[in-house]
């Protein structure tokens, strides 16, 4: 009983205090405050709601566009730089959505060096040209697909990479030509990769509040922080981050409903190679200049920008960087094990084919996702801080001394909160790892007489190393990212990158943000080459 | 195998590195809306004096306000520092503040610059004058606030967001000296003279002044004061082009009222379990040591009369400020967002 129920009710109860934070946001939906609404919706919810759509809509097209063609030109075709773009493409995974924008901001307005520039030569004055304003809709969509598209770049390539070349084969002596076997074939099995991917990019678009803020775009977590900054009503933001979420819910429920019965796993045993597709002089071209345009755009240029402001513009950041940069890595590094692991016993159970309820339960803390890290803070303080008032509670009538905010005043609140706002990314890959192993090799395990437990390990682990170091690597990033929970949760005296960079340039010092930001791109540089290597080393050479 | 038994054992290590917690025999934990680099110095200098250790965390205002509120009885925190007052009233109501009357204190701060209740104690102030372009700008047109929404000043405004608190507070003080409906008239009038969306911070308005895409700004003067002391020729080039004009200065009236001004300023919480050291703290960041220094680092004005401040503060001039009790920017703070939202202010 135990061996055939451990693993997945083990599961079940991580999903559920997993989704706790969620539920306190979602509870708030219970509460009525008809006033604020009724002022909200005469005035400015119209407006949240369309730019919202729109700023999804522009990212989702713009991640798709950056993000496929690349996957395809990298694993598919041969062409000068390849071998090179096919990890470079992953860089500006390391550039934090708040940073690009601050970036090019300094670059492009106004008063930046290329508008000044061409006031200069032109002699004319502001109003006298056009000029692309890019503290607007359109500027917030282009900065968050350059930064967005690898998580599509990174899920199709490898579901390109995974795919049975057999298939493509067999097209290919149906008369297919190699491109109508990419529409066909190729592009349609890893819909469920890509998919996945541009969900990431959308719901890290829907919970993005620095860009947009700093954009003056008004969106609809920007109103969520009006309502809770400006009204200082916590009920009725945490009401619109619950709108908010039954939305995203509504997204994923369609999808799921649009492929329900497809499969995606192979049949087919062969994992051999396909010949790469030779590509020779214009087409060569095309294709390198489609592979270098996000890659400029996404890390070349903000990280070239911001070193020359590192260098010769910004008050140097002393020692206390190498403090700055332990705490943000060694933070990233446990909340990746930690999101990892417990990804990895959901995505499992999931695997198992449980009933309805059970799947519901365990679909739950994913959609964290989605959420702004200040909303999700807020979800994990009001139940960690309850448990501690009844531990407190506890100890005193034991007449123990007070052992004070144990779970909510310490890292724990901050590592449960990443878990939770990251928990859809590392889902997301081992997941996809573990749709591409086929049911039949469980099957095989569990009549020899296997327990779950040990398929788990014997089949499985060897089978998704790399999507599990993908996953882990990804949440390391995204951690070292991650401000705005970081910057409620954390302990006293505790300071990290972000936090650093986000405060010197929220106070106006963009500049002088420069060393740190620049300091969390090159931390987050590591893990993006170690991904690289983790998926080149999935398909033989 | 071997690799995740290595990985937990690694994890394990750092979870206890990281998660240590400073204890020291006496110590003051803050919860601070001000950024580090605007209050560490003085802590420290606050520490070095009285042995005191001071653990920090900085944050957003509403966000640290709401985890004092969720933590209650347990929260660490016994000093919660903030900017603005409409968001000191905000902790008061709350509910997390305890109200504490300092002699010492009482006779240092002006009474209009604190709690009346002693729940909070302005520690600087800050004035949101008009900032205009020197070139452009005759001074003969400026005179009020109000007068931003004249059909002369058409495309020639550039503001800040309405999320940001320092406009926010700036309405609520208006609505507070001429009602609501003139307020919503003027705001639509000052909306439909922008020259562009609004968007960025203060400084970027000085900025695009400076570049002509505007001629007038509403702004806190010590983002001015830090362009002109910058070390940087392009800031010194962008603040040489700005001057400070001090609006509602003339007659008596709603419209003589004097320039907007607010405080940054601190509050024992509630369930402090160092209350003693706490006070310490506060009387120490209302000292002369400490009031000069925010003059001298981030051009804010001393709320102690007669502290001396820096040449650039000389050098904008004495103005008359509205004395407005500034509790009432936190009563009105809803209502004023609302009016933003209905003039269309971003």
């Amino acid at each position: 009983m135990l061996k055939r129920y451990g693993l997945s009710g083990f599961a079940v109860l991580v999903a559920a205090l997993l989704s706790l934070p969620v539920l306190v946001i979602l509870s708030y939906l219970v509460q009525a405050d008809s006033a604020l609404w009724q002022h909200l919706l005469d005035t400015v919810l119209a407006d949240y709601l369309i730019n919202s759509l729109l700023l999804l809509l522009g990212v989702g097209s713009g991640v798709l566009l950056l993000g496929v063609p690349t996957a395809w030109l990298t694993s598919m075709c041969s062409f000068p730089g390849r071998r090179w773009l096919s990890w470079a493409l992953l860089l500006p995974l390391a550039v934090p959505a708040y940073i690009i924008a601050y970036t090019y901001t300094g670059l492009l307005d106004f008063a930046g060096p290329v508008q000044t520039w061409i006031r200069d030569i032109t002699g004319l004055g502001y109003g006298d040209y056009w000029f692309f304003e890019i503290r607007s809709l359109g500027g917030a969509i282009i900065m968050m697909s350059l930064v967005l598209y690898p998580y599509v770049y990174l899920m199709a390539r490898a579901a390109f990479l995974e795919q049975s070349v057999s298939s493509i084969e067999v097209g290919c002596s149906l008369g297919y030509s190699r491109w109508r076997a990419m529409w066909s074939l190729a592009l349609p099995m890893a819909r469920p990769a890509i998919v996945a991917g541009l969900s990431l990019a959308l719901m890290e678009t829907l919970a993005d509040y620095g860009t947009v803020q700093y954009f003056g775009v008004s969106t609809f977590t920007t109103g969520i922080f009006r309502t809770f900054y400006g009204y200082g009503d916590t009920v009725a933001a945490a009401q619109l981050a619950a709108s908010l979420l039954a939305f995203v819910i509504l997204l994923v429920l369609l999808e799921r409903y649009s492929r329900r019965r497809a499969r995606y796993h192979s049949a087919a045993e062969s994992r051999a190679r396909a010949d790469l597709i030779p590509l020779a002089g214009s087409k060569a071209l095309l294709a390198l200049a489609i592979c270098l345009l996000p890659l400029l755009g996404g890390f070349v240029i903000p990280a070239a920008q911001l070193l020359l402001w590192a260098v010769f513009e910004a008050e140097p950041l002393g020692w206390d960087f190498v403090r700055l940069a332990w705490n943000s890595f060694s933070l990233a590094f446990l909340a990746a094990v930690v999101a990892v692991t417990l990804a990895v016993i959901i995505a499992y159970a999931q695997r198992a084919r449980p009933s309805k309820p059970v799947r519901a339960v365990l679909a739950m803390p994913a959609f964290g996702y989605a959420l702004p890290g200040t909303i999700i803070a807020i979800g994990v303080l009001i139940p960690l801080a309850w448990m501690d008032h009844r531990l407190i509670a506890f100890a005193q009538n034991l007449g123990w001394e007070s052992p004070g905010l144990l779970l909510s005043g310490s890292l724990i609140a901050l590592l449960f909160a990443y878990t939770v706002r990251f928990l859809a990314v590392a889902l997301g890959s081992v997941q996809a790892g573990l749709d591409s192993i086929k049911p039949s090799l469980d099957q095989a395990g569990r009549s020899m007489g296997h327990s779950p437990l040990a398929i788990l390990r014997k089949i499985h682990v060897p089978l998704l190393r790399s999507s599990v170091l993908t996953a882990a690597l990804i949440v390391f990033v995204d951690v070292l990212k991650e401000l705005p929970a970081t910057l409620i949760l954390r302990p006293f005296n505790f300071n990290t990158m972000a936090v650093r960079a986000y405060e010197l340039a929220s106070d106006e010092r963009l500049v002088d943000a420069a060393p740190a930001s620049i300091m969390i791109v090159l931390v987050g540089l590591i893990p993006v080459l170690l991904l690289h290597s983790s998926i080149a080393r999935r398909r033989p050479h | 195998m071997t690799l995740i038994k290595q990985v937990f054992c690694i994890t394990f290590g750092l979870a206890l590195v990281v998660g240590q917690s400073a204890q020291a025999a006496e110590v003051v934990n803050v919860y601070s809306g001000r950024k580090e680099a605007l209050i560490k110095p003085l802590l420290d200098a606050f520490s070095e004096t009285t042995g005191i250790k001071v653990n920090l965390i900085t944050g957003k205002a509403d966000a640290l306000l709401k985890r004092l509120q969720v933590e209650g009885s347990a929260s660490p925190a016994d000093l919660f520092i903030t900017v603005d007052a409409g968001r000191l009233h905000r902790a008061k109501e709350a509910g997390v503040l305890k109200p504490m009357s300092l002699p010492g204190l009482e006779q240092r701060i002006p009474a209009a610059l604190r709690d009346a209740d002693g729940y909070w104690y302005g520690l600087t102030l800050r004035a949101r004058p008009i900032i205009y372009a020197k070139e452009r700008v005759d001074v003969a047109e400026l005179s009020t606030y109000e007068a931003l929404a004249g059909a002369a000043w058409d495309g020639r405004i550039c503001l800040r967001s309405s999320q940001a608190v320092y406009n926010q507070s700036l309405v609520a003080a208006t609505i507070d000296a001429l009602g609501a409906a003139a307020t919503q008239a003027w705001l639509e009038g000052m909306v439909n003279n922008l020259a562009k969306p609004p968007a960025g911070g203060d400084v970027d308005q000085l900025k695009a002044v400076a570049a002509g895409v505007c001629d007038v700004t509403i702004a806190n003067t010590y983002y001015l004061g830090r362009l002109i002391n910058s070390g940087k020729a392009k800031e010194q080039a962008i603040a040489s082009q700005l001057a400070v004009f001090w609006p509602n200065q003339k007659g008596s009236g709603p419209l003589g009222r004097g320039a907007h001004f607010n405080v940054s300023g601190a509050g024992l919480t509630k369930y402090g379990k160092h209350p003693q050291q706490a006070q310490e703290l506060l009387a120490y960041l209302a000292s002369d040591e400490a009031q000069r220094w925010y003059a001298d680092i981030n051009n804010e004005y001393p709320v102690v009369p007669g502290v001396d401040v820096s040449a650039t503060l000389v050098g904008f001039g004495s103005y008359k400020m509205d004395p407005i009790a500034l509790q009432i920017l936190g009563q009105n703070n809803r209502q004023a967002v609302q009016l933003m939202d209905r003039a269309g202010w971003r």
